[in-house]
């Protein structure tokens, strides 16, 4: 029997809402090229790694990659003992997985740091925060780049 | 080396400031290639780092994926009048430094 229309739209929406079921649980997230992850894990280790908490603001759509500003921000009172540690950035198609670490310490009293990064192609940026109680916390955002950055020739 | 830094000059003791800096350097990645083939080598700054009256407020390790002409914007307490150092260190042996001062009531 032909698959129809009704059919194959059926089962296009079936495997939507299976795909975004790992999204709600996401350990790390998914479908990361490797480099990724092993630059995540590296300042994770085995550690829980939850989805919150941090804030990732930079503009969805951007026309040229070589200056792309962002700001990262965490919910947290920063005091002695309940405070924000580190927000590392990365990306995810970058030739490097890096993009900043950012360490603070009570005595900034915001968990917040603003920048501008270069972004080689359309992909998602990643910022993670550990906190003073050993906990992480990430954030994704997904950039689309019209002038790519990092690699181009030189004139 | 030079370097824009942005720190309000008065500040009420416990307020939370916003201290702004931008520095000039060029961030070549180490990715790019000239148009006859050959690898442009990598210079970019690696860290930074505020103090605050001697202590440390905040660092960073900067990647090649900071943007030129770093600018890096971030929050403290203000706790006592005194004086903000910053250092910028990078590849080939850079370093730059800058100072600002703040008075708090």
């Amino acid at each position: 029997m032909p698959t129809t229309r009704r059919q194959f739209l059926n089962l296009a929406g079936g495997v939507t809402v299976a795909g975004t079921i790992p999204v709600v649980t996401l350990r790390p997230l998914q479908a990361t090229p490797a480099m990724l992850n092993a630059a995540i894990r590296n300042i994770v280790g085995e550690a829980q790694l939850r989805t919150g908490r941090v804030k990732l603001d930079i503009p969805p759509l951007v026309e040229n990659g070589n200056t792309v500003p962002m700001t990262v921000s965490v919910a947290s009172p920063m005091t002695a003992d309940d405070y924000v540690k580190s927000i590392h950035v990365f990306n995810e198609k970058n030739p490097q997985p890096n993009i900043g670490n950012f360490y603070f310490n009570p005595s900034s009293g915001r968990a917040q740091v603003s920048t501008r990064i270069r972004l080689a192609d359309t992909q998602k940026v990643v910022a993670i925060a550990r906190l003073s109680d050993g906990t992480f916390w990430q954030v994704a955002a997904e950039i689309v780049v019209t002038l790519a950055a990092c690699t181009e020739e030189l004139n | 080396m030079a370097a824009l830094i942005n720190v309000p000059s008065r500040a009420k003791r416990g307020e939370i400031i916003e201290i702004r800096t931008l520095t000039s350097h060029i961030m070549e990645t180490g990715f790019r290639h000239t148009a006859d083939g050959k690898l442009v080598p990598r210079d970019i700054i690696t860290s930074f780092i505020c103090r605050y009256n001697g202590d440390e407020i905040f660092r960073a390790d900067l990647f090649p994926a900071i943007a030129a002409n770093p600018y890096l914007s971030f929050f403290t307490v203000a706790k006592e009048s005194g004086k903000f150092e910053f250092e910028w260190i990078g590849d080939n042996g850079y370093s730059s430094t800058a100072t600002a001062s703040i008075t708090v009531e």
